[in-house]
């Protein structure tokens, strides 16, 4: 579904992914885990051109998309992202937020799109608040409302940057359970997150990132019970204390 | 005569004698509609040029640049004799509508500062998620940037509007009659220069308190969504 070949970025002239080659398949969930500044973050924006990649090639469905003359907006719309901030629209309700880009994009007329949105929003259990703003709900709530406007698009796959970071611990939960949801559902997903925790439960591999390189690559048992790379097992005996 | 008898006298002469108020009223007519138009279309130029500004294609922004400095660096009576002497020189369309384009450009490049400084304030993360969920660059900055730039842009957007107010008091400059040039007829026409000159203060005092409330009054409908 998603093929990344040689991919480098560098930011002025802090190399921040050096040699990234990756194949993310249909139905898959891939945790990126890694210290900070291993590029996890940089590697997900790139996946949807947030970033341009200096060099190498990303590739979604069959179809190179960081090269000229390719629609991003188009590819976009199958590719959701949830942020740390969740950078939900402060000037709009939580309905409008959710049904903005689907109407304006003509993927659905807004009484179709609202209608997608009820349901979106009873998944992620804050039905009550389709007229609030996002100034009056708290971070998990703001977090849910973030995942459910990236699925009214009906996206092919989900993207995930921190999605937790952000949060009061006592609001994780509420937002992991809805990714949960969504992982048992099918959806294909990329979680960058220090949720070791999540990462073990649902993800169905897990990438060791650092110093923009990915150092280790396996499913859960494989690099939380078997580690290889020494890189991975300093930074596991630092975060699994 | 005491001094209120006196007051009387003098306004009688100013302003009812020869149905001198109607003078006062078509030159309070005039600056509203050269202020009204002057704004509108400057608001049109300034978001034109803060986006050259904010534009990534550096011809635009050097016309951005040289638009600003240009006006910036000029009186706008001379900008306003410029624009109705030489460029609409051969033009006929109603004197008010020349000098309301004259002033709209000189408003422009102030506006387009006001414009640029609140896009700029708007979080990145904003047009992020706006671009992560495809809509296309101009999408972004239509429904989700620049609604959230107005409310930083308003305050000073009102400040500018009441600036342009106050600036169109050298229409006369062009042969047009507004509520100072009206004031200065009624002061030659009378050899009185207290009552003309303070009546003239007073009527602009008053509009501009009166553009002021309406002004506040819209700020608040814009804060809507910072409610708890």
């Amino acid at each position: 579904m998603i093929d990344v070949k040689h991919l480098k970025k560098s930011f002025d002239n802090l190399e921040v992914l050096a040699d990234i080659n990756e194949t993310i398949e249909e139905g898959e969930v891939v945790v990126v885990i890694g210290p900070s500044g291993s590029g996890k973050s940089t590697f997900l924006r790139c996946l949807n051109l947030l970033e341009t990649p200096d060099e190498g090639e990303v590739w979604v469905d069959g179809e190179q998309i960081n090269v000229d003359g390719v629609d991003v907006n188009r590819v976009r719309q199958k590719m959701g992202m949830v942020f740390q901030h969740f950078n939900l629209f402060p000037h709009l309700t939580v309905m409008e937020n959710i049904t903005l880009a689907p109407v304006k994009l003509g993927k659905m007329t807004k009484e179709e799109a609202e209608e997608k949105g009820r349901k979106l929003l009873e998944t992620v259990g804050l039905s009550e608040k389709a007229d609030a703003y996002p100034i009056q709900l708290s971070g998990g709530q703001k977090q849910r409302i973030a995942i459910a406007r990236s699925l009214a698009m009906d996206p092919e796959i989900m993207l995930f940057d921190e999605p937790t970071s952000a949060l009061d611990p006592e609001m994780v939960g509420d937002v992991l359970d809805v990714m949960k949801k969504l992982a048992k559902n099918g959806m294909t997903m990329v979680v960058v997150t220090h949720e070791m925790g999540f990462a073990r439960e649902v993800g169905t591999r897990i990438l060791f990132m650092d110093e923009g390189l990915v150092m280790e690559s396996g499913t859960p048992d494989q690099i939380f019970g078997n580690p290889q790379n020494e890189r991975t097992k300093l930074f596991l005996s630092k975060v699994l204390k | 005569m005491n001094g209120f008898a006196q007051f009387q006298d003098t306004f009688y002469k100013c302003f009812i004698k020869d149905d001198r108020y109607t003078l006062m009223l078509d030159g309070i007519g005039v600056t509203i509609r050269v202020a009204l138009l002057a704004a509108v279309l400057g608001i049109l130029i300034g978001f034109l040029i803060a986006l050259c500004n904010l534009s990534k294609k550096k011809i635009l922004n050097i016309i951005g640049k040289v638009y600003t400095d240009i006006i910036r660096g000029t009186p706008s009576v001379t900008q306003l004799m410029i624009v109705y002497f030489v460029v609409f020189a051969s033009v006929h369309l109603d004197k008010w509508i020349i000098a309301a384009i004259a002033f709209s450009i000189n408003s422009g490049a102030y506006v387009s500062e006001i414009i640029r400084a609140g896009i700029l304030s708007v979080d990145k993360g904003q047009t992020e998620a706006g671009r992560s969920l495809g809509l296309n660059a101009k999408q972004t900055m239509m429904s989700i940037v620049v609604p959230q730039a107005m409310k930083n842009i308003f305050p000073a957007l009102g400040n500018e509007f009441i600036t342009l107010v106050k600036e169109t008091a050298i229409v006369g400059y062009v042969g047009l009659v507004d509520i100072q040039k009206a004031g200065d007829f009624i002061k030659s026409a009378t050899y009185e220069a207290f009552m003309p000159l303070i009546g003239t203060a007073v009527i602009y005092f008053v509009l501009i308190k009166l553009l002021t409330l309406g002004l506040a009054k819209i700020e608040a409908g814009l804060r809507k969504s910072d409610v708890r």
